[in-house]
This record gives C-alpha cells, structure tokens and sequence, in this order.
C-alpha cells in the first residue's frame, strides 16, 4: 500500500524548484556513517485484502470475538449503541486535531463543553476537564494537585482502590509517601482512615463503588478527610454515578472526583484507549490538568467556545505547567458525550438499575451452587467477589471451554485471593446468560470431586 | 431564521427520551432492599432528546471542524496526515474491540501478539533493543524516559546528584514539564545563530549532575542536527543518558535510527509517524524504545515470547512499575502496526521521503514571501516569520486566521519560541504537488493584502462557522458548563425520583 500522492515525474520538478538534483542531496546533513544502507526488517507491504486475512486470524484468537463476559475490574462490557459508532466514527471528528484553531473546530470544542457539563452533572462538582489518559492517571493528577495544593507530600489511599490505580501512583510518586488504609471486610473503615490520616496527609483517595464493587460511605471519608486538613479525591464510576449521591455534592462532598469512564460508550479494546476524567470544585479550577472548553463570544456577539486557561499549560508554562499532558483521550470523550446525550436522563437511570438488578441476581443464583459464596457482606453495586470452592483459574478455564468469560481471576492481584472470581454483570446479560454461567460455576465445582 | 446552534441540553425536554433498554427478566427487587445504606441522588439533569435529534446535533456539529479528510492540515511538528480507514476497520473488530485485559493470556494470545510484533517493529526502526508499549501519549512516554533514567543512575549510585536535564530552548513544553514531575531541573541551552546546537554552550551545561540531555531530532526547527554524533558522545563522556524527542520520528524512518546516532532511548508518537487519527486531541500512544543497559527497568507487565507462548510478564524486579491502568491504548497500538504492515520496509523509507521533498519543496516556494529565519534544507518541517508584515500592522495570528478562509489549515503558530512571529509548516507526504502550490498561492496572496488591505487580516476568518472568538473573556467569566451558561440552559422542570 501506497498513500502517496506524487509521480516520478512531480518530484522531478520539485527537486527542480528546490534547486537540487537528487533527494540525497536534501539529507547531506546526516552522517554518511549512521545512514541506513540496507532495507528494514519489518513486515509487508501488505494489500486490504492480506491485512484483513491476518488481523481477522489474530482477532479471533482473542476469546472476546465469541464468549459472552462477565468481566469488569475497571472495564465493563457495556451496551454501545449504534449511534455513539456511527456518529464519532465521523471523519469531521476523527481526523480534527486538538482545537487550536477555535473557529474551524467548533465541533470539537462544543463537544468538550458538553463532556465537561455532563461530568460535572455526574460528579456533583463545580468543574471538569476535557479527560485524561484513564482512570489510574486521573488518580495520580488529582493526587499531585491535591500536594500542590496543600504542601503536604502524604498521599493516603484507600487499600479497596483498583490495585493497578495504586501501581501507577507507586510509579510516579516516591513510594514511601504512599499510606495505604487496610481494608476491612473489603470495605474501608472510617476510624482506619482517621489513624492513617495523621496531620500531615494532602489527601485521601478512596473508590466508590470499590475494586470489589462494593459501595463506600463517601460523607464520612470526606469528614475524616477534612478534619485532618487533607483534601478528598473519589475514585468513582460513572455508571453507578447515575444513581448514586454524587460525590461532590453542594461543595460540601469530595474536593475532587475522578475515574475511568470508558463505561460510557467505549469497549474495552484490552485495556485502551479508555477514558480518564477528572472533575473537581472551583476553587481548585487553576490548578487542573489538561484541556478546558469555555464559553465565550465571537465578534458579531455569537456563542462559541475556546479553550481556555491555556496559561496551566505545558505549551505555554513549560516546566512551571500543573501538569505535562499534552494529547489526551479526546475521541472517547466524544463517544461518551453522544452516550451520555443518547441515554439522557432516564437511559442512564434504566442502565444503572439494571446493572444492580442483574448483578444482585447473579450473586444469589451463584451462591445456591454448593461451595460458592460471596466473599463479603457490604452492598454492592454491578460487580462482587465470589469465593470459590476452587481455584478462580480453573472457573475461567472452565467458562473459556464454553464460551463464557466468567470473571476475574483475582489471584492475578494477590496470591492469597486465589479463589476469588470478581464477577460483573451489565444491563447486556441476560437471564438465560446468567444460567449459563451458573451452569459454569457448577462444572468447575464438580470437576474438582 | 438563523437560530443559533442549540446546546443538547437546551433541546428536548421532559417526555423526550432516546433508546429504549430491554426490559428486565430478573426478578426485580426495591433498590432500598439490594443497597441498603446506600445515599442515592435525587435528580439528575441530562438531557432529554430523541435519537434522530442527537443524531442532527452531532452532524451538525461535526460540520463545523475542519479535519484531514476534508482538506490540507499543515500544523508544524502535529503531522496532519491521511489516517487509513482500513486501520480503524480493524481496530473495530469484535476480537480486538471487546477483549478485555484482565482475561488469561491463553484468552488474548491475538492482542498480545500485536503488542509483540509492534514492538518488534519499532526497535527495528528506531535502532532500539526493546519497547515498551504502555505509555498512552509522547509526554506519558517522556515521563517514562525519564523514570527509566532515573532507575538506570540510581542502580549505579548516582541517583541523587543526577537530577538536571539538558533542553535546547527550541524544545517542546513537554520536555521541561515531565523533568519537572520527577522534581529534577531543567537547564536550557540556547541554539546557536544556524538553528543547530551551541555546541559550547551544550559542553558548558553539562556536568556529573546532568542527569540526561533531551534532544528532538529533527528539531523542532525542522533541521537535523548535522554534530548529533558528537552531542551523543560528549553527553555520554560526562556520564548523562541521551534521550530523543521522537516527536518528529517522521523524518527519519528508513533514512537512519536514533539508536545509531548515539542515543539510548526515545519515544515514538504513533499518531503522527504512524498515522493514527488525532480525534480532535486523542488519544494518541507514546511507546518507548530503549537501549540493552535499560531493559531491565522497563515497565511492568512486559509482553514476552517465552517457548512460544506470549505471556505477560511481571518479574522484573528493577521495574519503574507500571505507567497505565493496563497495557497501553491497544487500539492505538493495532492501528500503528496495521499501517505497518500494509507499507512495508520501502513504503516506510517512501514516507519519510516524500515528507522532506514536500516541506522543501514548499519552503523554496515561499522563501521570497516571508522571511526564512534558517536558510537551509529542511527535513519534514520548516519555519518561517511573519516578521516583515508588521509593518502592515498584520500579525502572525491575522495570517493564520486569514488562512483559514481559503479552506486550509493554518501552520503551527508562535513555536518554537526562538523564532518571531512563528510559522512552522509541516506538509506531510500524503499531499499532492496540486495542494502544496495552492497553499503556496493561498500564503502570497495573503501577503500581498497585508500589504493593500491589512484589515481583512485582522477581521478573518470570515468565512467560518464563527467570527474570532474572545478568549480574555472566556478566562474572565469561565463557563465552563451549562449550568454556568446563562444565556444557554433552559430552566428543567424539578424531577420527581423514579425507583424500580
């Protein structure tokens, strides 16, 4: 394949114009010794036709192409409907480049003020931003602004966050500033937080619901949070955001609310891209990460929008810029604005309650199979851990053999959850799904006698 | 009538609503009985709006951008290149769209082994022994960098007096704001008179607390820097590590590799070298190639080929950790290797080719016009100023816009810094000798109004779907949602709470 658009003889006359006679001439500047004489060693050229063969081969062997899911840990298998592909798969928004041009990307920049508007609706906050890279970095930004905010270094978080979240927070800051709240019943106690707080904490983070899908007592945290002078960052996804409190509410809630949202019209696609969000209250507006879209005027008085506090930013503030984020998640903040717009007010609610509904369901059709139970008490939301009779591995292995991805192995995580299957079930499981993967539950039980 | 575009909030209303759901076959329970304890809201205000609406508000909106497909998009050192379609048809397929990360590697041997063969690709393109794949965009990728800097100093005792890095003030803000995320200090060095390096003033900058020079190669000047060998080399006599911007990979690709010019790692956007869509600002990849001595600290978990089975790895104890919540933006990842794959080695080398030939081709073009702060060739990308017009009272930003009513993009402007009044132009090979000379065409004749008609450049655009836009007051008043809109949001009616 070739997207080329000159002929031998078109380039003959550029080189013409330019004043040279062979394009050698044009890179003298680069070392005769380090220029490349032999051909690369990388596949191709292949035609459409050869691409489609091999990828199509390479995306069969992924058990997703067939199994019906029950996976969730941070990404969930959501309903998308036809209009969220069709409308962002638009060429007018795929091929824009970030908005820098304001009056030829009132597309863009209007979609951004609609994100940032539904968000903020969603986190009960004053503010939000145009996204970040995914839920793990949004939990790191909010993180550092909460250390600039507050000149403090301790970072205390809630031992129920999603262990990659952590992870990620180990790998940008100095792991010794790190306290991490154990977790009680997988639930995290507000008189453990108070302890770990001490009085020199920025901030504490905690998951709503949590990695095991229960829910948190969010007023309380942000009570401790704030007795200790730190400031309160919520973990949250936006589809329990549809039903639950919102987590910022009447500026009395979480300082800031971020998370992962690919939930909102995104697939999974192995883990990216997805979508970070972060949204926090006003006073912390000039020290936010990455884009903002604004509402503002044109010449002859007419509503537009630009982005705006640029001077936040690396292009302008350079090593003195509250963040480094430069290219963000853009297109799949877009996916979520149609997702978010599509469903609206009461398609959100039905999709929440459904997922409560549904999960709920499952939870009690799996512990009447002998040897399962849930491994905690607390409510719950769209995701729980069952505890297996068996190792979580082997129930994969046995859904995998008939076409069900059946939950998380979290013996992943740690060895001791080994026989913990973290289960997620979306408004798209249905009732005969759910049997069948019961009917998994129970070959794999009985496999082991 | 010219009703002015209505926000999707301000349409609609109680009783409209989109799809419908499938109705519930569970048995359905009070919500106060499955989530005891549980405060939920209240109200929530979304819109209310039917499907064939939602539909007419985006395609209307997506109207107003301009974007690759519709036409030329010469945004210096941003490579606004034909995105294939094919790329993102692949990217949708059910296998690749829906896997999900936290399966068994048994169940995702298909996502791994894009992961596997694109990495194996890009260190044989950048010169590099390995690559990580995780970092989600270029600046992800630099704090990585230099996380794996970092790690390499402190396994060797060092790591507390290397904390200074090397920028040429002719760098991307990126630069110097990830030094600052490790708390470390960056020290610019001014380029010298030719655009190259101050090769004095470099040597004088570094010293045993320079922790890494960070060099984007070609520079965002468009030039390459014809001593990089001895920059390399001296930076490396004082102990410091090399890194390469790889911003501008694009100019590179099958001519040479950074790591035969010394460096020992870099990082690689793929949504400009690889041609990945840009989306309106994202997402974008950032993978990092690396040098044999870094290997082991590398991001965790790693994809490796172990007896022919790929598997995730997750024991390397020298590991900076992780960097993204799983494995990277895969989509991103397949389309890259996609674009590959479909070039092959001489259409990659063609690239890179074709993309100097282009900004040559057009900076001969429009030397006499504006003023060429660096007369010499270029690689994909050069810069000009709009220096002389200030005579006519016209500044860079009235061209841009001005420019932006012949259906054109307008360049890069006021980067790099070093340059007045900057234009920096990036053609990119997928465009045709046709759409260079009309861009050309499009810059004379502007300069030719600046001169007669200077106020037509300061109104423009005047052609667009809106006039200039008041960026001070949008800082001042700070809209930043609906509900802050006065003039937008209609009143919604109070919502009395549905429970099932």
């Amino acid at each position: 394949m070739s997207y080329i658009g000159l002929s031998r003889d078109e380039e003959r006359r550029m080189l013409e114009t330019i004043g040279v006679t062979s394009f050698e001439a044009l890179v003298e500047t680069i070392p005769a010794s380090v220029r490349l004489q032999a051909p690369l060693q990388t596949p191709g050229p292949l035609s459409e036709i050869d691409l489609r063969r091999q990828f199509g081969a390479w995306a069969r062997m992924n058990a997703a192409d067939h199994a019906v899911s029950f996976m969730g840990g941070g990404l969930y298998d959501h309903y998308i409907p036809s209009v969220v592909n069709t409308l962002a798969m638009r060429s007018e928004f795929a091929t824009a480049y970030t908005p820098y041009q304001a009056e030829v990307a009132q597309g863009s920049l209007t979609a951004i003020y609609e994100f940032q508007s539904m968000i903020v609706e969603l986190a009960g906050t004053d503010v939000a931003n145009a996204s970040l890279y995914d839920g793990a970095t949004a939990v790191v930004e909010a993180a550092l602004l909460a250390r600039h905010q507050t000149g403090r270094r301790r970072v205390v978080v809630a031992g129920t966050l999603h262990p990659h979240f952590l992870g990620v927070l180990r790998t940008y800051l100095d792991p010794a500033d790190i306290a991490v709240v154990p977790e009680r019943g997988g639930q995290t106690a507000p008189e453990d937080v108070r302890q770990t707080l001490g009085a020199d904490a920025a901030c504490l983070v905690y998951a709503h619901p949590n990695f095991f899908g229960l829910l948190e007592s969010p007023a309380a945290l942000h009570a401790m949070a704030r007795a200790a002078g730190a400031l309160s960052i919520a973990c949250c996804d936006p589809i329990a955001l549809a039903l639950l409190e919102p987590p910022g509410i009447h500026g009395a809630g979480a300082d800031m609310v971020v998370g992962e949202g690919q939930s909102l019209g995104n697939p999974p696609s192995f883990g990216g891209p997805v979508l970070g969000f972060f949204a926090c209250s006003q006073a912390l507006v000039r020290r936010m990460p990455g884009r903002l879209a604004a509402e503002t005027v044109d010449r002859n008085g007419r509503r537009g929008f630009v982005l705006t506090l640029q001077t936040r930013e690396q292009h302008i503030r350079r090593e003195k810029a509250t963040s480094n984020i430069c290219t963000n998640q853009g297109l799949l903040a877009l996916r979520a604005t149609i997702y978010l717009g599509l469903l609206g007010r009461e398609g959100m609610r039905e999709v929440a309650e459904l997922c409560v509904q549904k999960t709920h369901h499952a939870a009690e059709v799996a512990t009447k199979v002998p040897g399962y139970r849930r491994a905690h008490e607390g409510a719950f939301f769209r995701e729980f851990v069952l505890e297996c009779p068996v190792d979580a591995g082997a129930v994969v292995t046995q859904g995998l053999e008939h076409g069900v991805l059946p939950g998380v192995d979290l013996g992943q995580f740690r060895p001791e959850w080994k026989r913990w299957l973290l289960v997620a079930v979306t408004e798209q499981r249905s009732a005969a799904e759910i049997e069948r993967w019961a009917g998994v539950l129970r070959a794999a039980a009985e496999r082991r006698s | 009538m010219n009703l002015e575009r209505r926000l999707l909030i301000e349409q609609g209303g109680e009783g409209h609503r989109g799809p419908s759901l499938p109705a519930c076959d569970v048995p359905v329970k009070p919500l106060s009985d499955l989530l005891p304890g549980a405060r939920l809201r209240d109200r929530l205000d979304l819109p209310q709006v039917s499907e064939p609406e939602v539909v007419r508000h985006f395609v209307e909106l997506s109207t107003l951008n301009h974007h690759i497909d519709k036409g030329f998009y010469p945004l210096g050192s941003c490579t606004m290149k034909h995105n294939p379609k094919i790329n993102d048809e692949i990217a949708s397929l059910p296998g690749f769209a829906l896997a999900h990360p936290l399966a068994p590697g048994d169940a995702n041997q298909g996502a791994l082994r894009v992961i596997h063969a694109l990495q194996k690709a890009l260190a044989e393109i950048t010169g590099f022994a390995a690559v990580t794949t995780q970092p989600a965009a270029g600046a992800q990728g630099e704090l990585t960098g230099l996380l794996l800097i970092r790690a390499w100093h402190r396994s060797r005792g060092e790591g507390e007096r290397r904390t200074r890095v090397i920028v040429p003030d002719s760098a991307h803000g990126t630069n110097p704001a990830s030094v600052n995320l490790l708390g470390w200090e960056t020290v610019t060095v001014p380029s010298g008179r030719n655009g190259h390096v101050d090769l004095e003033a470099f040597g004088a900058a570094l010293d045993d607390r320079t922790a890494a020079i960070m060099f984007t190669v070609p520079s965002t000047l468009g030039l390459f820097e014809p001593e990089i060998l001895e920059v390399t080399r001296f930076a490396h006599e004082t102990g410091a590590q090399c890194y390469m911007d790889g911003a501008n990979l694009n100019a590179l690709v099958g001519l040479t590799r950074p790591g035969d010019l010394g460096f020992d790692l870099m990082h690689i956007n793929l949504h400009k070298t690889f041609s990945t869509p840009h989306g309106g600002g994202g997402p974008g990849a950032g993978p990092v190639a690396v040098a044999k001595h870094l290997m082991p600290f590398l991001p965790v978990p790693r994809v490796e080929d172990r007896d022919g089975v790929l598997r995730l790895a997750h024991d390397h104890p020298q590991s900076v950790g992780r960097v993204h919540s799983f494995h990277g933006n895969f989509g991103i990842l397949l389309r890259a290797l996609v674009y590959i794959s479909s070039l092959g080695p001489e259409g990659l080398r063609q690239v890179s080719r074709s993309a100097i030939l282009n900004a040559n081709y057009l900076m001969r073009r429009l030397q006499d016009t504006y003023h060429l702060p660096y007369d010499q060739t270029c690689m994909h990308e050069f810069v000009l100023s709009g220096r002389d017009l200030r005579k006519h009272g016209v500044k860079t930003l009235d061209v841009a816009k001005r420019l932006l009513d012949f259906g054109v993009h307008a360049p890069t402007v006021y980067f790099p810094l070093i340059v007045e009044e900057a234009l920096m132009i990036e053609p990119t090979e997928t465009e045709t000798l046709d759409r260079l000379d009309h861009f050309a065409e499009a810059m004379e004749r502007i300069a030719h109004e600046a001169a007669e008609n200077p106020d037509l450049l300061r109104d423009a655009p005047l052609t667009t779907p809106v006039s200039r836009l008041d960026e001070g007051r949008a800082a001042r008043e700070l809209k930043l949602h609906w509900k802050s809109s006065g003039s937008a949001a209609k009143p919604t009616a109070p919502q009395t709470a549905t429970r099932a």
